[in-house]
């Protein structure tokens, strides 16, 4: 479709060589990685591995010293800002949950929703019955339908987590970058998130960091191991489990 | 659209404020004018200037509200704005004083002879026609606005940050307009005004008909503001307000949004400057204190941010107090009396007079739609033993 620039990688997602340091201290080291369409990535690491920043990264809220970071093989992430890079269709869920909490779950939705997001577009804005059909599937997928115009703030940790990745379906982006999800979930809740997950991977590309490692197991998905902003071990759940290197600085014996 | 626009920003309480703010429009200058003078009933034509001058007020609180309180804006400069829409209206007032000034130059205001000005600054130039005027109390603060705000917005400038060069920008067109050689007529400013549009501006109806413009300003002006706050860029507004970063990553550019409502907002405190003006008779730097915008925004906090008509009611309830305590033997303590205003309304009703009326009347009236809702439910229920 973008014709412009020879595609150089058939990736959604490529990153190659990623430099960052913050005063002195490397936050990303020499950072490689690529996301196929279709994929769902899972990626663990301690913390201060760089999973944060990675994300800030690709969400253009950190530029990096050196590297290169390409979307859908032909658009360079690291010449553009976050409003241009949420346009462009990369959706991202914080890892504390941040919804807009003095509005209801209903409005949430509807900010999300990938409608024109000029000003002159939100002026005159009038609902559709598309776009109130979307918000209906969005709020029975993250079943909060029966709570659409309680107020996000009063949603318990969990629902918050759940309004997040609703308004992440909302926004419909083609990469979804999903950060612990699950945090202060009871089990059953993580369990029918990592369903959720699996159900919009059928059409998303998604990356998701996670310390929980059941939910990861669950998951079933190709994982990343990041050490000191690196890729330190790559590969399925059990292999990258049995990685030495990967025990010794993460898993513990 | 229009239909539908007004339905959305008409709710109950918005109507009622509407309708109070048009009743008084009404009867006020009516009063004034046909009912005898000394009757009980009879408002004073000093009266009229006096509550012209507090809708003004509400007219500016309503412009920070609803870049205060919608989007998180502090702004303690918009007493700039209001003043800058003053002095454009000052200025046609006084290239229509002609030469019927001290020095019976047709041309050039008297300060400028006093000030042995040639000519006429270029910038004075189209003053004479009201229409231009008119458009330049528009223009001028909102050109301000859009270039302060395009500069500050973009480089993310939020918080106490812009709140403090928000109070430098007042406060260096203060310095600039104290000046003699600025032209506009240094610490005197401009007054001695005599006609607007061929009217006495003394005469009571002239009054009358300028406080009658100024509630027509306040009505429109709230209109405006209701349409934006319950469109959707209303909630994107207050989306911006809570959590401004997540508003980007959402994809919406929030400085474009910042900038609208802040060219807004200038423009309208520009018009409430240029009502102010004719019904006080002068305009001088004084109007740039830094002092004076803060005034505006403790209002605001008092009336209740965020909600509108809080902020009308705050300019005017704080005003009245003000007028009451400084024409008093308390004068000398009223900026002690607003600060402890300010400091109890922090601490006792952070959400401001409407705002706590409405915490406290929300689940209240909520809870009656539940019981009645209820026994509606009852009532279609209740033939099911009998099937």
């Amino acid at each position: 479709m973008n014709a412009m620039n020879t595609r150089t990688t058939s990736a959604l997602l490529y990153l190659d060589g990623v430099h960052v340091s913050f005063d002195g201290f490397h936050a990303i080291n020499n950072l490689s990685l690529t996301l196929e369409p279709g994929e769902m990535r899972a990626i663990i690491g301690p913390n201060g591995a760089g999973k944060t920043t990675m994300m800030d990264i690709i969400t253009g809220k950190t530029k990096p010293d050196e590297g290169v970071v390409l979307f859908d093989g032909v658009t360079d992430l690291t010449r553009l800002d976050e409003t241009r890079i949420a346009e462009l269709g990369i959706g991202r869920k914080f890892q504390k949950p941040t919804v807009f909490e003095s509005q209801t779950i209903e409005d949430n939705l509807l900010l999300a929703l990938n409608v024109d997001h000029s000003v002159k577009g939100t002026l005159f804005w009038r609902g559709s019955k598309p776009d109130a059909e979307r918000i209906e599937r969005v709020l029975e997928t993250i079943r909060l339908k029966d709570s659409r115009t309680k107020l996000a703030g009063s949603l318990s940790h969990g629902q918050k987590q759940w309004l997040e990745i609703g308004m992440l379906l909302a926004q419909d982006p083609k990469l979804l970058l999903v950060d612990e999800p699950v945090a202060g979930m009871t089990d059953v809740e993580t369990h029918q998130t990592a369903e959720l997950l699996k159900e919009i991977n059928k059409d998303k590309t998604i990356m998701v960091v996670e310390h929980d490692m059941t939910f990861v197991r669950e998951l079933g998905v190709k994982v990343t191991c990041l050490h000191e902003g690196t890729v330190l071990a790559e590969g399925t759940i059990d292999q990258v489990s049995r990685n030495d290197r990967v025990v010794e600085v993460y898993l513990g014996r | 659209m229009t239909p539908h626009v007004l339905t959305r920003s008409l709710d109950r309480s918005a109507t009622v404020f509407l309708l109070i703010v048009a009743g008084l429009g009404v009867l006020i200058p009516l009063s004034n004018l046909l009912l005898p003078s000394g009757s009980m009933f009879q408002v004073p034509t000093y009266l009229v200037a006096l509550f012209g001058k507090y809708v003004c007020y509400a007219i500016l609180a309503l412009s920070i509200d609803l870049i205060w309180g919608y989007c998180g804006i502090l702004s303690l400069g918009h007493g700039a704005f209001f003043a800058l829409g003053g002095y454009a209206m000052g200025m046609y007032l006084m290239r229509q004083i002609g030469s019927r000034g001290v020095y019976g130059n047709p041309i050039l205001p008297d300060f400028m002879v006093f000030l042995n000005y040639p000519s006429l600054p270029w910038y004075w130039y189209g003053f004479d026609m009201f229409w231009f005027a008119a458009l330049m109390v528009l223009v001028v603060p909102g050109l301000l606005a859009f270039c302060f705000g395009w500069l500050a917005f973009r480089s993310r400038v939020t918080g106490v940050y812009l709140s403090i060069i928000t109070q430098a920008m007042t406060y260096a067109l203060l310095l600039a307009f104290f000046r003699n050689d600025f032209g506009f007529g240094g610490n005197n400013g401009l007054t001695d005004f005599k006609d607007i549009l061929g009217f006495n501006v003394q005469a009571d109806g002239t009054r009358a008909a300028l406080f009658i413009l100024s509630c027509l300003a306040l009505i429109i002006a709230f209109l405006i503001c209701r349409a934006v706050v319950t469109s959707k860029l209303g909630k994107v507004l207050i989306a911006i307000r809570d959590a401004e970063s997540r508003t980007r990553f959402l994809g919406y550019r929030v400085e474009s949004y910042k900038l609208f409502v802040f060219t807004l907002s200038a423009c309208m405190a520009g018009v409430a400057g240029a009502l102010y003006v004719p019904q006080i008779g002068i305009i001088n730097p004084g109007e740039f204190a830094p002092g004076n915008s803060i005034e505006a925004v403790i209002w605001v906090a008092v009336g209740g941010r965020g909600t509108l008509i809080g902020a009308a009611l705050g300019a005017i309830v704080v005003n009245y107090a003000k007028t009451v305590f400084t024409s008093g033997p308390l004068a000398p303590y009223w900026l002690f009396m607003l600060g402890a205003l300010f400091i109890l309304v922090t601490l006792l009703l952070p959400k401001g007079i409407i705002g706590t009326f409405n915490a406290w009347y929300e689940p209240w009236s909520a809870r009656r739609l539940n019981a009645e809702s209820a026994a509606r439910e009852d009532g279609i229920s209740a033939p099911k033993p009998a099937e």
